[in-house]
């Protein structure tokens, strides 16, 4: 059976970078086939390839048999590739409807938008995968699940054949994920091929049919899912064993040592009271649903936004929570969710990143910054986080996800912080740097300093905190620690008791 | 490009490499553009190139260049400042008026360039702390301080000012002419400050990433506040110049400018949407327009025709650009 797409021997360099290596891929009609590797192996630059964004230096993309020759997203469009990429491009404020429709709206015989016809066609495509989304608000009330289907249903309004989904359950919670999951089989039912990005073995084992792996930009391995192990898809992944990507379970935690005491705090005037305590060392993980209220309690503790209420206190004295600069001088640093939004000043070197709030520290006399000083610390800094950069003047948009969040990292190592705040720390980055940041973040408690830890991956709550806060509906629904800390207990009280 | 070829000893490959950092920072291609115009003008024009000209143009260009360096600060956090033509009026006749007053010139002049700082600082505050967009504040404010200018004058030019004043604009210190050297002062604390201080680096971050910088721990709105004070000072400076040059305030002075230094800070590579650019670009931004007005003005181009032409160079410049910078 000729594949329904086949990338053959597909290379690609960049000024200084060969990304591509003799690259082939064939997915057929009606298989779910999963893309793994790490961040900078190449997938997302073949995935572009794919939809005509980047050309191929060299290789065929060969769809039903016939070679495409791509010159831009639309040809790719035309033949019937569809992309759900990880940041969606669908325009917030208008609705499903018009989001599906956009440039292409059905008019009706007077030359105007034919309304009726598009909610028709609409529903159809709704139908077509099982689920219901409300049509007539802005797509930015709606959740990311919601926004996502509709970014499903405008790629098959395209009458996309291949439908590639780059990342799609990064920013889903797991019940949001199998609704995807169970849309992804319907599709496979109807013949739609399928390629599938994601970092989570488990995700790839539910749904997927076959596996290619990638590895520096060079094809490792493909195999049918049935045939392999996880353990041994990471393995071709990283090169080498990855037995246990958490570090050895050791408590730092001192607790007849509260470094931040939250005694009492609203967000909101008339918004439920947090109470909650750190200790020196600790791991305290904000586990919970997206949109549960952690990044929100987060937000309110470092002063980003001005909390209605708080009664709070750092080893011991009352302090006020006015602004990120005032949490700065306290020594609590806050890693946000969004490295590329709230994170890094992307046109800015990995140095200027880093330096950005130390930078007062290489004043002299003078209030001028010591160029020298600045940039050897910064190197000190990316080195003691092991950031793969060509030099501290490589600009940090260039580096690869794990890498960026390692810069993000640096930044607030250069002060002597007490707490810090990770808030998805490990988001689209791959397992090899997942494991170094984890070991990272022990290396921080070991030295004393506490964290908080925002996650929505429950592995990764088990696998590092000494103790969970879960969230639920903007309240702290309950505190876990020791035993109670488990997957079930945490899954109960994060989905408000409901399920168990 | 002069300090690369002269460096001896360099081998090829490091001198590409070398090139190609240069290629890379906001001010290569207006300095490319300007020394395409500049000769350009003096092959065209046979007193183009003359020492009196020179002088001539700098001086002209000397107060859009002052105007466009405290734009520079406004464009590149993301901003803009469209109130400084008028508060440029204001901050000149308050000066005339307090002098013909009978108030000591230093002093007036001191009056003159806080009121120019405390307008910036008003537009600050609604853009720092109120969180609106710059674009409507200034708008805004841009109408009130042609009112307030033409309010205090009545509307008439205020003439009659002390003899001594005429230094800063007609006359000249250890050869320079003052407003030359006046330019030279701004941009040199410019530069300083953008590439040299943590303010500077700041600044640049704020266009770069307000969120981000933000949430690390800086005081994004004071460094807002001090960017329109700024803003509102160098336009200050400006009308200490033009005033002195004319000896005489005029309420009505410097309509438009705010567009020819927005032209001056675009030419100079930096990017209106923030983030990106360099204060000695905008230097360049300036004396090419400056360049332009001069050598067109030279070749007796009607002025009508002179906007098209500047027009239509902006836009080539720009164009250029933007498709050669990543």
């Amino acid at each position: 059976m000729t594949p329904l797409l086949s990338l053959r021997h597909i290379s690609k360099s960049f000024p200084g970078v060969k990304a591509l290596q003799d690259v082939s891929l064939d997915v057929h009609a009606g298989e779910v086939h999963a893309l793994l590797g790490e961040n900078g192996a190449g997938k997302s630059t073949l995935m572009k390839i794919l939809c005509g964004i980047y050309r191929q230096d060299e290789g065929d993309i060969i769809i039903d048999g016939k070679t495409c020759d791509f010159h831009g997203y639309q040809d790719a469009l035309n033949a019937g590739v569809g992309i759900i990429f990880q940041e969606f491009s669908l325009i917030p404020d208008l609705d499903a409807v018009d989001n599906i429709f956009l440039g292409r709206e059905l008019r009706n015989r007077l030359g105007l938008r034919d309304r009726p016809g598009m909610i028709r066609e609409a529903q159809r495509l709704f139908d077509r995968l099982k689920v219901s989304i409300p049509m007539d608000c802005p797509i930015a009330e709606l959740s990311v699940a919601d926004q996502q289907f509709i970014e499903i249903a405008k790629a098959l309004s395209l009458d996309a054949r291949i439908l590639v989904l780059d990342e799609p359950t990064a920013t889903l919670t797991p019940s949001e994920a199998d609704h995807l999951f169970t849309i992804m089989r319907e599709l496979r039912e109807q013949q739609v091929g399928m390629v599938f990005i994601s970092h989570h073995m488990e995700e790839i084992f539910t749904i997927c049919d076959r596996v290619t792996v990638m590895r520096d930009g060079e094809k490792v391995d493909d195999c049918d899912i049935v045939s392999t192990t996880p353990d041994d898809l990471i393995e071709k992944m990283v090169g080498r064993r990855v037995e246990n990507i958490f570090p050895e379970h050791r408590c730092d935690a001192d607790y007849h040592d509260v470094v931040l005491d939250i005694e009492a705090l609203r967000l909101d005037t008339n918004g439920p009271e947090h109470s909650l305590k750190l200790h020196r060392g600790e791991i305290l993980g904000f586990a919970g649903l997206v949109g549960s209220g952690r990044t929100e309690l987060a937000m309110g503790l470092i002063g980003a936004t001005r909390p209605a209420h708080a009664k709070v206190s750092m080893e011991g004295k009352p302090v006020k929570l006015r602004h990120p600069a005032t949490a700065l001088k306290l020594g609590i640093g806050l890693l946000p969710e969004s490295r590329k939004t709230q994170g890094l000043i992307l046109p800015f070197s990995c140095r200027d990143n880093i330096s950005l709030n130390n930078l007062t520290q290489f004043q002299g006399a003078l209030p001028l910054i010591r160029r020298g000083q600045e940039s050897r610390t910064a190197a000190e800094l990316m080195a003691s986080v092991r950031v793969k950069a060509p030099s501290p003047e490589t600009p940090v948009g260039d580096l690869s996800g794990g890498n960026q969040q390692k810069v993000v990292i640096a930044r607030w190592l250069g002060h002597q912080c007490k707490v810090l705040i990770f808030d998805e720390p490990t988001r689209g980055i791959d397992v090899g740097a997942k494991s170094e940041i984890y070991a990272l973040m022990k290396e921080l408690t070991a030295q004393g300093v506490s964290i908080i830890m925002i996650s929505s991956e429950l592995p990764e709550v088990l696998g590092l905190c000494d103790r969970a806060a879960v969230f639920y509906h903007g309240r702290i629904a309950a505190e876990l620690q020791g035993e109670d800390l488990n997957s079930q207990s945490i899954m109960h009280h994060a989905t408000g008791g409901l399920s168990s | 490009m002069s300090q690369l070829a002269s460096t001896p000893g360099t081998t090829r490959q490091s001198l590409s490499l070398r090139l190609a950092r240069w290629r890379r920072t906001p001010v290569f291609y207006p300095l490319i553009g300007f020394i395409v115009v500049f000769i350009a003008m003096a092959v065209i024009n046979d007193n183009f190139l003359t020492s009196s000209n020179m002088v001539n143009l700098a001086r002209q260009a000397s107060i859009i260049a002052i105007i466009a360096a405290g734009m520079s600060l406004a464009i590149l956090t993301g901003g803009i400042d469209l109130s400084v033509g008028p508060v440029m009026a204001l901050s000149g006749t308050v000066m005339a008026g307090l002098m013909v007053a009978g108030v000591p010139p230093v002093l007036a002049i001191v009056l003159g360039l806080l009121v120019g700082a405390a307008f910036g600082a008003f537009n600050g505050v609604f853009v720092a702390f109120a969180g609106m967009p710059p674009i409507i504040v200034t708008l805004a404010t841009m109408g009130i301080a042609r009112g307030l200018g033409l309010i205090y004058t009545g509307g008439y030019p205020i003439s009659g000012l002390p003899q001594e004043f005429a230094f800063f604009g007609r006359g000249s210190l250890a050869g320079i002419e003052m407003p030359i050297l006046i330019m030279i002062g701004v941009y040199a604390i410019g530069y300083v400050l953008l590439s040299h201080t943590a303010t500077g680096r700041y600044l640049y971050a704020i266009g770069g990433n307000e969120e981000a910088t933000r949430l690390s721990g800086i005081r994004v709105s004071r460094y807002k506040l001090l960017v329109y004070t700024l803003s509102g000072t160098t336009a200050a400076i400006a009308g200490l110049i033009l005033t002195s040059r004319l000896m005489s305030g005029q309420p009505n002075a410097g309509v438009g400018f705010e567009l020819d230094a927005i032209a001056a800070v675009v030419l100079g590579g930096a990017a209106i949407t923030g983030g990106r650019g360099m204060i000695l670009g905008t230097l360049v931004g300036a004396l090419l327009l400056g360049v332009l007005n001069n050598g067109l003005n030279l070749m007796g181009v009607s002025p009508y025709l002179q906007n098209v032409i500047k027009g239509l160079i902006i836009l080539l410049a720009i164009y250029i650009s933007r498709k050669r910078t990543p």
